[in-house]
C-alpha cells in the first residue's frame, strides 16, 4: 500500500492509516492532556507522515514510524506551552517505589469501566505520571510495543524502558489502589434481595 | 533465596512480565504464598493494568476519524508524497 501511494494512488494513504488512527491520537493525548490539542497533533503527524512516506525504511514496523513522529509533534507542542519543562530522569539512581499495602484487595472487573467516575479517576493517575515514565507506560501498555521499539522510539536504553515502566506501574498502584478499592466497594450479599 | 517485601516489589514488574531468571522467580513465588500485603500488591498491580489498557478509558473524539481524513485530503491536493529515492 505504501508503494501504491508513493506512486501517485494517493487515496491508499487513508487506508493504510485507518488501523493507526486510534494509537497516534492515543500518543497526543497522553502527552498533552487535552483533547484538541492532542487532535491536532495527531493530524499533523499524519500529514508529516504522508509528506515523508519516501523516507520511511520497512526495516522498522509503519506504526511505530507513526508513533515517533506523532512523539515528536505532541513534544513540539508541549514545549511551546510549557517552554521551561524539563522531565529528566535518572534511571540509575534508587527510586524504588512503595506500593499501596491493602490486605483486603478484591479484582475490581473491567465492568466497572462503565462508571465515569473510574475511568477518571484512571486518567488522572496516568497524567499524574513523570512525562518520561508515561511515555513509556502508554508504548507498553495501551499501545503493546515491545521492549526494543519503545527504546528505539524513546532513543532510550531497553533497560531504561524496564526500570521506567516498573516504576510507573508502582505508581499507578500506589495512587489507584486504594481509589479504586474505595470507589467500588466489594458487594457482600451475592443476592441483594435477601 | 530468601527476599523480603521490599525486594519482591521490585521484582514485580519482572514476574508479571515473565522475565525473571528461574530461581529469582521460585523465591518470589515462595514469599507470595505466604505474604498476604505481596499478594495484594501483585494482584491490584495487574489488575490496575488490565484496566488501564482498556479502550473505555480513552474514547476517541466524536467525529475525530471524519475530521483526519478530511484534513489529509487537503494536504494531498497541496502536496504530492516525494517519490522515494
Amino acid at each position: 500500500m505504501i508503494a501504491e501511494v508513493l506512486a501517485g494512488k494517493t487515496e491508499s494513504f487513508h487506508e493504510l492509516i485507518r488501523p493507526h488512527e486510534r494509537s497516534v491520537y492515543l500518543m497526543a493525548l497522553s502527552l498533552l492532556h487535552n483533547e484538541a490539542e492532542a487532535e491536532d497533533a495527531a493530524q499533523e503527524a499524519f500529514i508529516k507522515a504522508y509528506r515523508n512516506l519516501h523516507r520511511f525504511r520497512s526495516e522498522s514496523r509503519f506504526s511505530t514510524w507513526l508513533i515517533a513522529i506523532c512523539l515528536n509533534e505532541a513534544r513540539a507542542k508541549l514545549r511551546r506551552k510549557q517552554p521551561a519543562l524539563t522531565d529528566s530522569i535518572d534511571d540509575t539512581a534508587d527510586g524504588g517505589v512503595t506500593p499501596a499495602q491493602l490486605t483486603d484487595w478484591r479484582e475490581i472487573p473491567s465492568e466497572t469501566l462503565e462508571r465515569q467516575e473510574i475511568r477518571t479517576l484512571i486518567r488522572r493517575a496516568l497524567n499524574a505520571l513523570p512525562l518520561a515514565y508515561r511515555e513509556v507506560f502508554v508504548l507498553r501498555e495501551l499501545e503493546e510495543r515491545n521492549v526494543q521499539e519503545t527504546a528505539e522510539t524513546l532513543g532510550i536504553t531497553a533497560a531504561s524502558v524496564k526500570m521506567r515502566l516498573h516504576r510507573a506501574r508502582m505508581m499507578l498502584q500506589k495512587q489507584l489502589a486504594p481509589q479504586l478499592a474505595t470507589a467500588t466497594p466489594s458487594r457482600r450479599r451475592r443476592f441483594p434481595w435477601f | 533465596m530468601v527476599l523480603n517485601c521490599r525486594h519482591v516489589w521490585d521484582y514485580i514488574s519482572g514476574y508479571l512480565d515473565n522475565t525473571l531468571d528461574e530461581a529469582i522467580r521460585a523465591s518470589v513465588e515462595e514469599h507470595l504464598a505466604h505474604c498476604e500485603i505481596c499478594s495484594a500488591v501483585l494482584d491490584s498491580t495487574r489488575n490496575i493494568l488490565i484496566l488501564t489498557a482498556d479502550d473505555r478509558v480513552f474514547e476517541l473524539p466524536l467525529g475525530y476519524s471524519e475530521r483526519l481524513h478530511a484534513r489529509l485530503t487537503q494536504a494531498m491536493l497541496e502536496v504530492p508524497p516525494q517519490e522515494s529515492s
